[in-house]
């Protein structure tokens, strides 16, 4: 299912010009990441990706869905959003309610929503706490709830909003995880960043934004060697591409693989 | 100086079996910075809510050992008299933020209300700290509309007004994007070469050798090192351990066990592993090809 923006304008009420004439394509299956300052649009960006902000003009398409056309709830059956702090769309009483609760209004079956439920438990390393409710959890777990409820629902594009903030190397390890499975699923993965070593190691693809315009847009190698053009959006590559970089390395690396074959050649 | 002293710390949470922090021995100079760093659940926001005064007087819960900064000994103080000393600024700036007022100046000016400074002087104050952590034109927003980062900014700039002797920060930038948080930690290092002492909870490893003066790492509510950013940040202990170390470090581990990193110790910054892998490549490379 393929995500068609075109020249996509959105000013808020207090008349800020959030987004000032996006076009973009996101193929099915594609992983995708969006870095650039504070105040950038990307949050503003990827609310429409579900209908929660309407374009000011122009048009956003999810599959032969017309966002304008449709209701959030109808559009919640093709694209998930995890929110950046989980706090704001936990509030059931245990872990396990809580990731039924979004299968179970997409109308699956019981069956279904059971094993919607198991698997993004599974997946999120939550299988032995669907008894716990959600707040005695700590902060890293109850971002892996946010996510499981999301991914429960099994929508095709699934949307992530700063998924690494204030956690720990082990759960940014999880949600890395996580990514790939989706990923291995032929699901469509958008997320928001400020973790650009995250974003070099998972993502394939990397939009830049900018004083809500896109500034980069392109294979996570190219875009991320853009050391002078990232900086106009204060966004420093990632350390292994910076250290490939000093090191006088030909082409832009991203990751330990890349950086250790460079270091090779 | 020793300006905070913890001695054979030991914590339980109230309706809880398990301690959260477990004899913890440090000493914090006035003036140093000190960053503290482990895994989620390692301790962290208890150690820095027992330096505060938080563990015990308002969480309450099982306290044994003592604290003591400035002189004085927690447990024989009250919370207000401790917040003159020491400043804490929470993780999640939403729990800090007083809801009982409609501006960010506002905000900030109310830990000084509250110690009955005087009017002049306290304008002045806000001011001043508003400039400092470059927040000056929020000043008449409400604390509510700004963004997790500029949020954070308030919460940390209500604390510096008060101008404690210790700051406890808890994540102050886990908000922040790249830029908020380069600028957050030169605002922090700057009070911390005018004679503040600094005690920050962060998992941003590359800034914390950059700016720290030392750091302790947390495990299960034990310090199992303690020592200079560039001894604690390499040590394999910490790797073993899975903290959360920089991408020079972990690349540069890897490099030794394949002989392509020759030098000693492992590197924490850039500036640092790009020193250690000239070493290593034959000649610059894509130079004069």
């Amino acid at each position: 299912m393929n995500i068609e923006i075109s020249n996509l304008h959105f000013a808020y009420p207090t008349g800020v010009q959030a987004l000032r004439g996006i076009s973009l394509t996101i193929e099915s299956g594609e992983q995708v990441a969006i870095v650039g300052q504070n105040g950038a649009g990307k949050t503003t960006l990827v609310k429409h990706l579900n209908g929660l902000l309407q374009p000011t003009s122009g048009t956003v398409q999810i599959g032969d869905w017309n966002t304008k056309e449709h209701s959030v709830a109808k559009m919640a059956r093709r694209v998930g959003y995890v929110f950046q702090n989980p706090d704001d769309q936990l509030f059931s009483k245990n872990v396990g309610i809580e990731v039924a609760f979004g299968p179970r209004n997409l109308g699956m079956n019981a069956e279904q929503v059971q094993r919607q439920v198991n698997e993004a438990l599974a997946m999120t390393e939550l299988s032995d706490k669907t008894e716990t409710n959600p707040y005695d959890l700590s902060a890293t777990w109850r971002k892996m709830v946010a996510l499981a409820s999301v991914i429960a629902m099994d929508t095709d594009i699934v949307i992530f909003d700063e998924p690494t903030t204030g956690q720990d190397a082990a759960n940014i390890a999880r949600i890395a995880n996580v990514i790939k499975v989706l990923r291995e699923r032929g699901k469509t993965v958008i997320t928001i960043t400020h973790d650009i070593d995250f974003c070099g190691e998972n993502f394939a693809r990397v939009i830049a934004m900018s004083q809500g315009r896109i500034l980069l847009d392109g294979k996570a190698n190219d875009a991320l060697g853009q050391e002078d053009v990232l900086a106009t959006t204060y966004v420093d590559p990632p350390q292994l591409t910076r250290l490939g970089k000093r090191l006088g390395f030909k082409e832009t690396v991203r990751n330990e693989e890349e950086f250790l074959a460079g270091l090779k050649k | 100086m020793a300006i905070v002293e913890l001695k054979n710390v030991t914590y339980k949470y109230p309706l809880t079996d398990t301690p959260v922090l477990k004899n913890i021995n440090a000493q914090v100079n006035e003036g140093e910075f000190v960053a503290v760093i482990g895994p989620n659940g390692a301790g962290k926001s208890t150690l820095c809510y027992t330096v505060a005064g938080f563990v015990p007087h308002f969480f309450k819960g099982e306290i044994t050992g003592t604290v003591e900064v400035a002189g004085s000994e927690s447990s024989k103080s009250n919370l207000h008299e401790w917040v003159l000393n020491v400043g804490l600024a929470f993780q999640n700036p939403f729990n800090q933020i007083s809801g009982a007022k409609y501006t960010v100046f506002e905000e900030i000016a109310f830990g000084l209300e509250n110690i009955g400074v005087p009017r002049e002087e306290m304008i002045q104050r806000v001011n001043d700290a508003m400039k400092l952590t470059g927040i000056s034109e929020l000043a008449d927003r409400s604390p509510y509309s700004l963004s997790g980062g500029q949020q954070q900014r308030v919460a940390l700039t209500s604390i510096l007004v008060m101008r404690p002797k210790v700051l406890v920060l808890d994540e102050p930038t886990s908000q922040m994007d790249p830029i908020g948080t380069r600028e957050v930690f030169g605002v922090i290092r700057a009070l911390a070469e005018k004679g503040m002492t600094v005690i920050l909870a962060e998992h941003k490893v590359e800034w914390i050798a950059n700016f720290a003066d030392r750091v302790v790492a947390l495990h299960e509510g034990e310090i199992i090192a303690d020592g200079k950013p560039s001894n604690v940040l390499t040590s394999d202990l910490l790797a073993e351990k899975g903290f959360g170390l920089s991408r020079y470090t972990s690349v540069a581990r890897k490099a030794k066990a394949m002989g392509m990193w020759q030098k000693e110790r492992l590197p924490v910054t850039l500036d640092e592993a790009v020193e250690g892998f000239t070493l290593t490549l034959p000649s610059p490379k894509g130079r004069g090809e």
